[in-house]
């Protein structure tokens, strides 16, 4: 049987907005999302509220989470599915595609750069990376494991295409962190 | 008052809602650029605040505290119909107090007490394209901004200062955000414009006729534009306000009869009241001590 959506999603849409916005907003700032979702594995109540939040019919969606995720998207996103490369969202259980392949926007529309949704296994504030950029005061700091070697070499050598680019939205359990394009990552 | 359930919560249908926040994320991913969106017809005229609200409808929660000020005060009629529109389409506490409030929606002010990590300054823009007077055409402007070409508007600056001696421009004064993108910071005074710089409160701008949304996210370098030998001086009346006596708050003249009678007061409401409440409070202290 199909996993419910969210219990009241005008509320919890909101609330979950208001998460993912203050992540983007305080790049490396841990939030904690009080979704309610069960959703189908591979999907973590975190990664599938962001999507519940933010993709609809006007958003085509790319995702490499498996069947009976991508029925319980479709169902309740109602997102038509897309290859990587025309997709508005993203979502990578497994290693994520590389960034090159993915719509990075024009320079004159780089709103146009796809969001990528990436669920990894533990994001924890206070340690590991430290950021800087817009946003932050001074230095944030975030340990996250679960990415790929190659993630942040990748994300460095497409900084110099500002504005255009792709944010990051990295998901854990009931927790997230952004990474917008704007943001500089070096390792601790 | 309660929450009229005839409306969805905060007015706007859950689509519009995903599309404004959508455009709001990519706002403050790429601080300064303009987001185009689908604004919708709002039951109130543009010129009124239309971007700002869907803006703050898409951003609202249920336990927000929202504020709203109309070129500094809480008192005007805009302010006043925008926070009952919210009062009554979803249910949310509203304040005059800055310090209490979670959201202010603003047009044209940066209230004076400084804001925190935990506010969301709602700005209602007019003309969001700060190139517009210079450059008409829509397609070119976007160019312009994909180049960072700017020259344009330093030309502007300069020839402000060739005929007048000085930057002629109190408000809306261009700055740039993060060191790429040139942004109107909305018919704020250029008074306010420091404020803006490296604020700790996330800053999101609603146009509603022109369809465009844009963001400065906290801690982000907001500069006044300017030139080595004629620095940013943003201007402020020389008196203090009559009613709480400040000397730094940005003040309106007003006038009070028709024989030349003016006097100045702080514009912030807020703050003004908040000066004068303390002032009597003292006085109270002193007179019983």
């Amino acid at each position: 049987m199909m996993r419910p959506g969210f219990a009241d999603p005008v509320q919890d849409a909101q609330s979950c907005f208001r998460a993912v916005l203050e992540a983007l907003s305080r790049p490396g700032r841990v939030q904690t999302l009080a979704s309610g979702l069960t959703p189908p594995a591979p999907l973590h109540p975190a990664t599938a509220a962001v999507l519940l939040t933010l993709a609809d019919a006007e958003t085509p969606l790319h995702h490499d989470a498996g069947a009976e995720a991508d029925a319980w998207l479709r169902f309740h996103c109602g997102c038509p599915m897309t290859a990587a490369g025309s997709a508005a969202f993203v979502l990578a259980v497994t290693p994520p595609p590389a960034l090159a392949t993915l719509q990075a926007g024009t320079d004159e529309e780089p709103e146009r750069g796809a969001t990528l949704v990436i669920q990894v296994e533990a994001l924890e504030a206070g340690s590991g990376w430290r950021l800087r950029g817009p946003g932050i005061e001074a230095e944030h700091r975030l340990a996250v494991r679960g990415l790929p070697d190659g993630f942040l070499a990748d994300r460095a050598a497409r900084r110099g295409l500002f504005p255009r680019g792709v944010d990051v939205i990295l998901c854990a359990g009931d927790r997230i962190a952004a990474l917008p394009r704007t943001t500089l990552i070096e390792e601790g | 008052m309660n929450r009229d359930e005839a409306y969805n919560f905060a007015y706007l249908d859950e689509n519009t809602k995903r599309m404004i926040r959508r455009a709001l994320l990519k706002a403050v991913a790429i601080p300064g650029h303009q987001v185009p969106f689908g604004a919708r017809e709002m039951p109130l005229p543009y010129g009124w605040g239309t971007g700002g609200i869907q803006v703050t409808a898409a951003v609202l929660g249920a336990g927000d505290v929202l504020k709203v000020i109309d070129q500094g005060a809480d008192d005007t009629t805009n302010a006043v119909s925008i926070r009952r529109f919210f009062n009554r389409v979803a249910g949310v506490e509203t304040t005059t107090h800055t310090g209490d409030a979670t959201i202010i929606q603003t047009r044209h002010r940066i209230p004076e007490a400084a804001l925190t990590e935990a506010q969301i300054l709602v700005y209602q823009v007019p003309m969001p394209e700060p190139l517009f007077r210079l450059e008409p055409r829509l397609a070119e402007t976007k160019r312009m901004h994909a180049l960072a070409d700017y020259g344009l508007m330093h030309v502007k600056l300069y020839e402000d200062i060739a005929r007048h001696g000085h930057i002629a421009t109190s408000y809306s004064y261009p700055v740039m955000v993060d060191g790429r993108y040139l942004m109107s910071p909305s018919p704020i005074p250029a008074f306010d414009n420091p404020k803006m710089d490296r604020m700790p409160a996330l800053q999101l701008f609603g146009a509603g006729r022109e369809k465009r949304i844009y963001a400065v996210p906290p801690y982000t370098e907001v500069r006044s534009l300017d030139f080595e030998d004629h620095p940013f001086r943003p201007h402020r009346a020389n008196a203090s306000c009559e009613l709480c006596g400040s000397r730094s708050s940005y003040l309106d003249e007003v006038v009070t009869d028709d024989r030349g009678g003016r006097m100045f007061v702080c514009s912030d409401t807020d703050y003004c009241e908040t000066r004068q409440e303390d002032q009597q409070t003292e006085n109270a202290k002193g007179e019983a001590a």
